[in-house]
């Protein structure tokens, strides 16, 4: 047995510039253990509830991320229509559905881009990330934010996206798939990027149950669980299968997002075919009364919104289980027994996002 | 077969255009919806105060015996609340982004009205 070392990974930039805390106990270069620490920047945004009203807390939960803000806003208001039992015009739910959708294309092409940074193929970063742009071009284009976008709103979305503007969405989203396929290759196909990846942190099938992994974590370890499949927005009438890899290493929940990222470009390919016309909103009256749940899919898994509110315009509590917060255990499974060297890959392949799990 | 692929990298980044824009020789360019730096148009203004209470940031300060309309720039989070819920249309963003600042004294921007109409 080798002599025991205990080393601080984090929090200034890790891997990424996410402030995630691990003291890691090393036996030589092998990790045995790993204690986590989180709470470095937490900004207490729940409380808020009780100072902003229902309607302006959709543009503060918003910022709970800044990768899947939409995804928070939808959830968030997700959450006070159905205290409400408000059901939104169809049209609103397709638009909803294309905008998670394109947070899915450019959270994956930023994580395939910081996954390549992490093993130091810096090229293939940048690649990545140029090819993401154009995905942001159209959020600026359609919602006038480029991260944060602030379209949803209580009872549908503000804005409309015309149906021309959607075919060239759909234009863009071909070059993008094309561009995509030349850089997912090298994640694929690489020999190099096969030995870093390939073997390396295992997560079992069970293990992915037992300590409840979301999102592609759990469905690299051969799980085929997608929230999308609930249903909610309008992912009912869209046609798609769980993406699933059986062997639950690094290599396993790369492919999964790879496979994902074209599979969300279907998405919306699916969605602008069949998006109907009509109203994007329905009218909010009164103040909500009554608790609800609602559980989404993120580009990281399953994150789940409580709310309760007591007939004032203030919510009584909100609170917000991100994917992250789930997925930390199962980057502790993953550690023992993993090189040094190959715990910034670990970290990386849950995706994590540290200040939204903190709040 | 990994010679072509590199061959063909290599040919596009020698002979193909830069993927970066040529930022500020060549300016970027807003789209119609981008929301930018918040704009009021003061005469359209009653300094009703909806969009200082609606305001997320708590960014906007509207006083109607002094008849002025006061942002601060570094609290405004663009979330374009103000604009949608103004009733008489005197907010809009502009098609730019807020002048970065060095000096906090800049922050906020002030303006006022001559007269107050009447809600008609
Ligand atoms: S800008 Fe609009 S909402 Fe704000 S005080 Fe003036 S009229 Fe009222
Ligand atoms: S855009 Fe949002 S944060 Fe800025 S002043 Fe208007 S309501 Fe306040």
């Amino acid at each position: 047995m080798g002599e025991r070392t205990i080393i601080p990974f984090g929090p200034q930039h890790p891997v990424l510039p996410e402030p995630l805390h691990l003291d890691l106990i090393l036996e030589d270069e092998k990790v045995v253990g790993a204690v986590p620490s989180i709470g470095f920047v937490h900004r207490g945004l729940e409380k808020l509830v009780e100072k902003r009203d229902f309607h302006e807390m959709m543009y503060v939960i918003e910022r709970v991320c800044g990768i899947c803000s939409f995804i928070h806003g939808q959830g968030y208001v997700q959450t006070i229509e159905g205290i409400f039992g408000l059901e939104i015009p169809d049209r609103a739910k397709f638009l909803r559905t294309i905008w998670a959708e394109l947070s899915r294309v450019h959270s994956h092409l930023l994580w395939l881009g910081l996954m390549a940074d992490a093993y130091g193929f810096e090229s293939l970063f940048m690649h990545c990330w140029r090819v993401r742009e154009k995905v942001l071009d159209i959020f600026e284009e359609t919602t006038g934010g480029r991260v944060i976008f602030s379209v949803c709103k209580v009872g549908g979305v503000w804005k409309d996206i015309d149906n021309e503007t959607l075919k060239r969405i759909v234009e863009v989203l071909n070059v993008v798939e094309q561009e995509s396929k030349a850089l997912t290759d090298v994640f694929i196909k690489d020999f190099t990027v096969q030995k870093r990846t390939r073997g390396v942190g295992v997560l079992s099938y069970q293990d992915a149950i037992d300590v409840g992994a979301v999102g592609p974590t759990l469905r690299g370890s051969g799980v085929a669980m997608d929230l999308r499949k609930l249903g909610y927005a309008a992912y009912g009438e869209l046609n798609f299968e769980p993406i699933v890899e059986k062997d639950g290493d690094c290599y396993a929940r790369t492919i999964v997002r790879v496979r994902e990222l074209y599979q969300s470009i279907d998405l919306i390919r699916q969605c602008v075919s069949k998006i109907p016309d009509g109203e994007i909103e329905v009218k909010v009256k009164g103040n909500p009364k009554g608790e609800y749940v609602s559980r989404l899919e993120q580009p990281r898994g399953q994150v789940v919104y409580y709310g309760r509110a007591n007939g004032t315009k203030y919510l009584e509590r909100f609170r917000v289980r991100t994917p992250t917060f789930a997925n930390i255990p199962a980057l502790l499974k993953m550690l023992p027994g993993a090189d040094l060297a190959d715990v910034p890959l670990l970290a990386l392949t849950i995706d994590p996002c540290i200040s939204c799990t903190e709040r | 077969m990994a010679f072509n692929v590199i061959g063909k990298t290599v040919m596009k980044s020698l002979f193909g255009k830069p993927a970066t824009a040529m930022y500020p020789v060549i300016k970027n360019e807003f789209y119609p919806n981008t929301r930018g730096n918040i704009e009021v148009a003061i005469d359209k203004c009653n300094f009703c105060g909806l969009c200082s209470r609606r305001c997320p940031a708590g960014a906007i300060e509207v006083s109607k015996p002094d008849k002025k309309w006061e942002i601060d720039r570094t609290r405004c989070i663009v979330c374009n609340f103000c604009v949608q819920v103004c009733a008489r249309d005197s907010l809009s963003t502009q098609r730019h982004y807020t002048v970065p600042m060095t000096d906090k004294s800049k922050r906020i921007s002030t303006s006022y009205g001559q007269t107050v109409q009447e809600d008609a």
